[in-house]
């Protein structure tokens, strides 16, 4: 039977699972959302109130659940509108599709109105993009693109669709999506990496997001606790490993934890599982692990001795690769090594470093102790991100979601939404800083109308404390900037909106506020005051070793 | 650093030249000469990208490159087992007290004459960079009025393939 591009759009998203999607309407998608409007019963379409808000939230979606987010946009304008979103999803490895109209293939190319080259500008964001310019290709071009998201390392991927092609019919016969083989490393490297783990004395884990995407959490458990490492996480691995476990040190890098700095600094083999080397974990990567052997296991070989060069490297999907070590690895331990890595972590505990009567530490562990730590936390960028990193206890993938290698302010409140839509069946409490939530507050609106019941905890400071922090540190107090001395009233703003907000200024009323709103099945902004002048410690300041910590 | 050739054989689709480019530029990557056509399978398209860089810039270009979805296969070829080539179109001013000397230059080099007027001369010349420079050098004091090169292109020798 023959259906038009629209259609098409539509029977490819419900063939690959899509229920959700989130975007914006315009002229060039006027043929998608009449196709949308026609399959409501199938697909349920969020409008949010800007399209970088319906990009983080198809981005919030897939890092909560794990499935592929989907935004739409039309051309010029509302695909522009997506690019931080797809750039952000793309530092992090977020399977996103983003959908966007575009003018007539015959007005391509000829400055025609709300017309922007957006597979040009996205080509360096995305994992691959798609300019489909006859409706015989669009079905596959779709499938292809969700298998491109999901497969290997995952990403971003964008297919442009010119608003002729979304009008123009074509047989269509619907197919099953493609299984997505996982990626088996090379036998003799993990025996290599097998070999290196049992010489080891003095053996370090440092866990990042490739754990959660590879779905490797469990693995990762049984492997620390047979060899007794201690673990670390990046940003992005928090959950990958139970913070609440013994052998957990924290974070590791520019904001990370004593023992989790000294333990790279001093351990003999450095096992870096999924992970990057992020310039914010290396710092001087001269210096860095310097006295370890190097494993580096990942899925993209691209990422091996590109920051950080490696002595070994297992190139795989993580569960490929930690299921066969832990089948051949026998039980290590080093009880020297541990106690002192251990007696780190107890000696120099974080969060005590804080002023003030209502304190960032205090917050995220309230927010912990009520949630039972079981809330899918998401985040802005700065100082708070920080704080909800290292304050509450991740103890489950997918519940920490925050913008990490982009470091993207205004990701949170279309993220959260997105989060709290993906049917995790937890609770989502967004932590926001004022700065970053003044960017996109205006999906304060989305949230009301479709009752998305977020718990926004805004950490107001009323300046941008991360850039301040730099300011007092490194440019003599010059505060050039950065402090919020303006509206809005977030509470009246709230109000604007018709969301409930509350405004505490003290433990208890952050204890009883943050109860309601939990009890409550809504969206609801806490309007949290807190110090101008409170700092995220421990830190290393730029270009220095990550052993050389200011505690406080 | 060095001078380094990468074969890429990449789907013969649009944007995919700027798709490589602009990932030589984004990384930092420099390209001294690239040059692209298609195969003996028309739906595939082959570059010859000269990289002036160190092993690890070649890598990381290789690794990048291979990311890629349109690119097949990336191959750095090793410099003793391949013949290059390259074409330039030189256009040096002559006139009739030139001609002659430039002619038996020309002749020398086993380059070819293609166009004539009475001010210029248009040389068709092929080969190594070295052959290039050394033509170039001689031809200098005619006055070289412009130069076009096609960039280099490179093939292993004997039974050695590029998917092999």
């Amino acid at each position: 039977m023959k259906i038009n591009g629209s259609q098409i759009v539509i029977e490819c998203l419900v063939e690959q699972g899509v229920d959700t999607v989130f975007g914006y309407p315009g002229g060039a998608v006027l043929n998608i959302y009449d196709a949308l409007y026609k399959n409501s019963d199938r697909i349920k379409h969020i409008l949010t109130a800007h399209e970088q808000g319906a990009a983080h939230a198809a981005d919030g979606y897939a890092r909560a659940s794990g499935k592929v987010g989907v935004c739409i946009a039309t051309s010029g304008p509302g695909a522009t509108n997506l690019v931080t979103g797809i750039a952000t999803a793309y530092m992090d490895s977020v399977p996103i599709i983003a959908i966007t109209g575009n003018v007539g293939t015959s007005l391509l190319g000829k400055d025609s109105f709300q017309e922007a080259d957006i597979t040009g500008i996205t080509a360096p964001i995305t994992k691959h993009n798609y300019i489909v310019k006859d409706v015989k290709d669009l079905a596959n071009t779709i499938r292809k693109a969700f298998k491109i998201a999901r497969s290997g390392r995952p990403g971003p991927v964008l297919i442009d669709i010119p608003k002729d092609v979304s009008a123009n019919l074509c047989e269509f016969e619907s197919q099953k999506p493609e299984e997505i083989k996982r990626f088996v490393p090379k036998k003799e490297d993990v025996e290599t990496a097998r070999e290196l783990i049992m010489s080891s004395k003095k053996p370090f884990i440092f866990a990042g997001g490739g754990v959660i995407s590879s779905d490797a959490c469990n693995e990762l458990f049984e492997f620390a606790k047979r060899i007794s490492a201690p673990v670390s996480c990046s940003l992005m691995g928090l959950g990958a490993y139970p913070a609440t476990d013994k052998l957990f040190t924290g974070m590791l890098g520019m904001h990370g934890t004593k023992a989790s700095n000294t333990a790279a600094s001093n351990c003999d083999l450095f096992i870096a599982v999924g992970t990057r080397f992020s310039d914010r974990v290396i710092s001087d990567p001269s210096k860095f692990a310097r006295h370890a052997k190097i494993l580096h296991i990942d899925i993209d070989p691209a990422e091996i001795d590109k920051n950080i060069k490696s002595y070994h490297s297992v190139i795989g999907d993580i569960k490929e690769v930690l299921a066969p070590l832990l089948k051949d690895i026998t039980s290590l331990e080093n009880p020297e090594w541990l106690d002192h890595i251990l007696g780190l972590k107890k000696k120099f505990k974080i969060g005590h470093t804080h002023i003030g009567s209502l304190t960032p530490y205090f917050v995220m562990r309230e927010v912990d102790k009520q949630t039972g730590g079981d809330a899918v936390i998401t985040t802005e960028v700065g100082q708070h991100q920080m704080w909800a990193a290292q304050y509450y206890s991740y103890t489950k993938p997918r519940t920490f979601i925050s913008s990490g290698g982009f470091g993207t302010m205004g990701y949170g409140t279309g993220a959260s939404m997105g989060a709290a839509l993906s049917g995790t069946g937890k609770r989502i409490v967004h932590i926001a800083g004022d700065g970053s939530f003044r960017m996109n507050s205006s999906e304060l609106a989305t949230m009301k109308h479709y009752n998305i019941p977020v718990i926004i905890v805004v950490m107001n400071n009323g300046t941008l404390g991360m850039v301040r922090q730099w300011q007092a540190l490194f440019y003599g107090g010059r505060y050039s900037q950065t402090t919020l001395d303006r509206g809005p009233d977030f509470n009246i703003l709230a109000e604007a909106y018709g969301v409930r907000s509350y405004k505490v200024q003290t433990e208890s009323e952050f204890k009883a506020a943050f109860a309601e709103a939990l009890s409550l099945n809504e969206p609801v902004l806490i309007n949290t005051m807190i110090d101008i002048d409170e700092r995220v410690l421990p830190m290393v300041p730029a270009g220095r070793p990550i052993d050389e910590l200011i505690l406080e | 650093m060095s001078k380094r050739i990468l074969s890429v054989l990449t789907e013969n689709r649009a944007g995919v030249l700027s798709r490589i480019s602009g990932l030589f530029s984004r990384r930092g990557f420099n390209i001294d000469s690239l040059a692209v056509g298609t195969t003996e399978d028309e739906t595939v398209s082959r570059m010859t990208i000269v990289v002036n860089g160190d092993d690890y810039i070649i890598e990381q270009v290789s690794k990048q490159l291979n990311k890629l979805i349109d690119v097949i296969k990336v191959k750095t070829l090793d410099d003793s087992d391949i013949v290059s080539r390259e074409l330039a179109l030189i256009k040096v001013a002559a006139n009739s007290e030139t001609r002659s000397s430039i002619i038996q230059i020309v002749d020398i080099f086993r380059a070819k004459i293609i166009d004539v007027s009475h001010e210029t001369l248009t040389i068709e010349m092929t080969g190594s960079a070295e052959k290039h420079k050394a033509l170039f050098d001689l031809l200098e004091p005619f006055g070289i009025k412009e130069v076009v090169k096609t960039g280099m292109i490179s093939i292993q020798r004997g039974t050695n393939y590029i998917n092999k």
